[in-house]
């Protein structure tokens, strides 16, 4: 097998077998979503007409919260250092893992979104669609977080500051992510706004490692 | 082109940079200041006050200046990020450093003048329209240039990643504005606050720009002075912590 | 083949820890680097690695592979183990096998074997399906150290592999490194503990010169 494959499997198998991380994350979603009708009031017709947003913005958060794990403990137990003597570019190493965070917390928080979307009393018309955008937004989330996650990988107060870094770096997926949903009530499929989230996320998944790698090599020094 | 990397190269050193910027300092700021005092003038008295919104329109006089100021800085820090990345400029990082702050005093400047103007003209003292949302964003920008050098002690490393994040952010942004324009054309209709200006107001519109912008360039030489001088206490302090040591001074002999 | 340093000056945190060091280690020979703490070991296998870049001078595998860099021809065994708890010990190697082994998928009957050999020269064969968890702090660096014979690769940069070790251990190394030499293979060893290391030269690094 390729190293790159070798790399996105272990990752995925370390990310199964220490489910603490995703599952915490699943977790904060549901709490944060559940804490917006009690911030918000109760009122049905509010929550329906919001859920899209609060559900990404929740999905935002809650992905921030395991992305700093995806370089932190390669890190630490030297393997990231070995990772570096492989054939495979760091690019690619960035692009691996960045690959592996999406597939093991991306795609399940993309896909609890829509149950979660019951408790803020989401249109079920909405569910394929809102299930489409983050299924194509949340690459974006993953690749362009590995980015935080590299820069701030020696820094205090780690957490704090990449979530200062990275969440400016989601509104365009945020906004198209959103935008998506609401467009496809008018008439018509596809609207413009998921084809710009599509090309927001395949420009994070090319972009991306080449930040997060450049930022590794510096950190190696 | 030549003569660009000669001053380049000149510049490069930071003892020549010194007594350049030592000689010059005093001439940019004063040039400021007479810029300042004479936009200020034009803005405050020799400008004729709006049709629609009276008197409050003379705070575009700072807001606007200090609005272009927010993405020209931004953009020094990126070119001088790009600077230090690549060719390895040793004042490139001296300089991106000291306009961070800079840019995020002027950005927030341009944040406060932009509702201290809409209070008067919208009735609140905030509205999510596509520009002065856009410089928000921008803000969230230089906060994290801030809080990323801030958070690390070593400062080459310290250096190198606030320049990756500054090139990441100016990639982005772009992209950023691109889609705040389109948000705000999909939740309100068009409603471009700073309609065409007229011409009476575009010179002094256009002296408070350039006097505000050679007011930041007196900034930043002051500041970036100011941070080689800190980086030399900090060279001279570390060279005497080596030399007071006891312990290594006898395991040298 | 041989590892050549030119005229290396490595700074770290302003300072200049290494300061125009120039030396060659041929192919089937050990260099020992030996110092006090803070004489710049680790500084120098970090530069031999490419992990950090020089201020000045250069670093070069002659007769190596023009395709790859250093840092693909070379085992770095630096302080930590690059051993993950949650994995066992023999998904721990073939991992590393995989990912640095530069071969053709292969057939897994000689991954196996080589699988297989690599713990079971530092006794860890025993323990292959336990998670890496359970291990002591002396079997987990035996099983980072399974890393160099899993996979093949002509220089050996490592940095106080015996820490945490027994004798019977360091034992084990210290037959890895040799064969690895006997057969062509070029090694770098930072330590403060005697090895009994064949064909080994010492590089004092506060003195900056090699000693026979």
């Amino acid at each position: 097998m390729t190293s790159f494959s070798a790399l996105v499997r272990r990752d995925i198998k370390l990310a199964v077998r220490e489910g603490g991380a995703i599952g915490t994350a699943l977790g904060f979603f549901l709490i944060v979503v559940s804490l917006m009708p009690l911030g918000l009031g109760p009122d049905l017709n509010l929550l329906a007409r919001i859920a899209a947003g609060i559900l990404w913005i929740a999905l935002l958060l809650a992905a921030l919260l395991s992305l700093g794990r995806i370089f932190e403990t390669d890190y630490e137990d030297g393997a990231l250092d070995i990772l570096a003597t492989g054939q495979l570019p760091l690019e690619l190493v960035a692009a691996a893992k960045s690959l592996a965070h999406w597939l093991t917390t991306g795609i399940p928080l993309a896909l609890l979104a829509p149950i979660l979307g019951i408790l803020l009393n989401l249109d079920l018309k909405s569910y394929p669609i809102l299930i489409a955008t983050m299924l194509v937004g949340t690459p974006a989330v993953s690749f362009l977080g590995a980015i935080g996650a590299a820069l701030t990988l020696k820094a205090r107060r780690g957490g704090l500051l990449l979530a200062v870094i990275v969440l400016p770096l989601y509104i365009p997926t945020l906004i198209f992510g959103i935008s998506a949903v609401s467009a496809t009530a008018g008439p018509g499929g596809v609207g413009a706004a998921f084809l710009v989230l599509t090309a927001i996320s395949l420009a994070a998944i090319v972009l991306g490692p080449i930040a997060a790698a450049a930022a590794l090599r510096i950190q190696f020094q | 082109m030549p003569l660009m990397q000669t001053l380049t190269q000149k510049l490069a050193n930071p003892t020549r940079f010194m007594e350049l910027s030592g000689r010059v300092l005093p001439w940019v700021s004063a040039a400021a200041a007479a810029l300042l005092v004479y936009g200020l003038y034009l803005a405050f008295f020799a400008s004729p006050a709006d049709y629609q919104q009276g008197e409050t329109v003379r705070i575009m006089y700072i807001h606007v200046p200090c609005a272009w100021l927010s993405m020209m800085i931004y953009a020094l820090i990126a070119i001088s990020s790009f600077g230090l990345l690549v060719f390895r400029h040793p004042l490139a990082d001296v300089s991106a450093k000291a306009a961070a702050p800079i840019g995020a005093a002027f950005t927030f400047l341009a944040l406060f003048t932009g509702s201290l103007w809409g209070k008067p003209m919208w009735g609140t003292y905030w509205v999510w329209d596509a520009r002065l949302t856009s410089v928000l964003i921008l803000f969230f920008l230089y906060l994290g240039l801030m809080a990323l050098r801030a958070s690390l002690e070593d400062e080459a490393a310290a250096a190198k990643l606030t320049a990756v994040l500054a090139l990441v952010g100016v990639t982005i942004l772009p992209i950023i504005k691109f889609s705040v324009e389109w948000w705000n054309t999909l939740h309100q209709p068009s409603t471009d606050f700073t309609s065409t200006v007229d011409p009476s107001m575009r010179w002094p519109l256009l002296v408070m720009a350039v006097g505000f912008t050679v007011l930041f360039f007196a900034m930043h030489l002051k500041a970036m002075r100011n941070e080689i001088l800190r980086r030399r206490v900090k060279a001279m302090r570390a060279q005497a912590v080596a030399g007071r040591d006891r312990l290594a001074a006898q395991a040298a002999e | 083949m041989q590892l050549v340093a030119e005229d290396l000056v490595v700074e770290r945190g302003g300072r200049r820890v290494i300061d125009g060091l120039s030396f060659a280690v041929a192919a089937g020979e050990a260099l020992v680097l030996a110092g006090a703490n803070g004489s710049g070991k680790t500084t120098l296998l970090r530069a031999l690695a490419g992990f950090i870049r020089p201020v000045r001078g250069a670093v070069r595998l002659e007769g190596g592979d023009e395709e790859l860099t250093l840092a693909e021809q070379a085992h770095v065994v630096g302080h930590a183990n690059a051993v993950k708890s949650s994995l066992t010990v023999v998904e721990n190697t073939a991992f590393w096998g995989n990912y640095l082994g530069s071969g053709p998928p292969g057939s897994s009957a000689a991954t196996g074997e080589r699988l297989d050999a690599a713990l079971r020269h530092f006794g860890l064969d025993d323990l292959a399906d336990f998670p890496a968890a359970y291990l002591s702090a002396g079997q987990k660096r035996r099983l980072g150290l399974a890393r160099l014979l899993i996979a093949d690769r002509p220089l050996w940069l490592l940095d106080e592999p015996t820490v945490s070790l027994d004798t019977a251990s360091s034992e084990r190394l210290v037959a890895a490194v040799n064969a690895h030499t006997k057969s062509g293979g070029i090694a770098v060893i930072a330590t403060h503990l005697p090895l009994a290391l064949e064909s080994a030269r010492t590089l004092q690094l506060a003195h900056q010169r090699i000693a026979a």
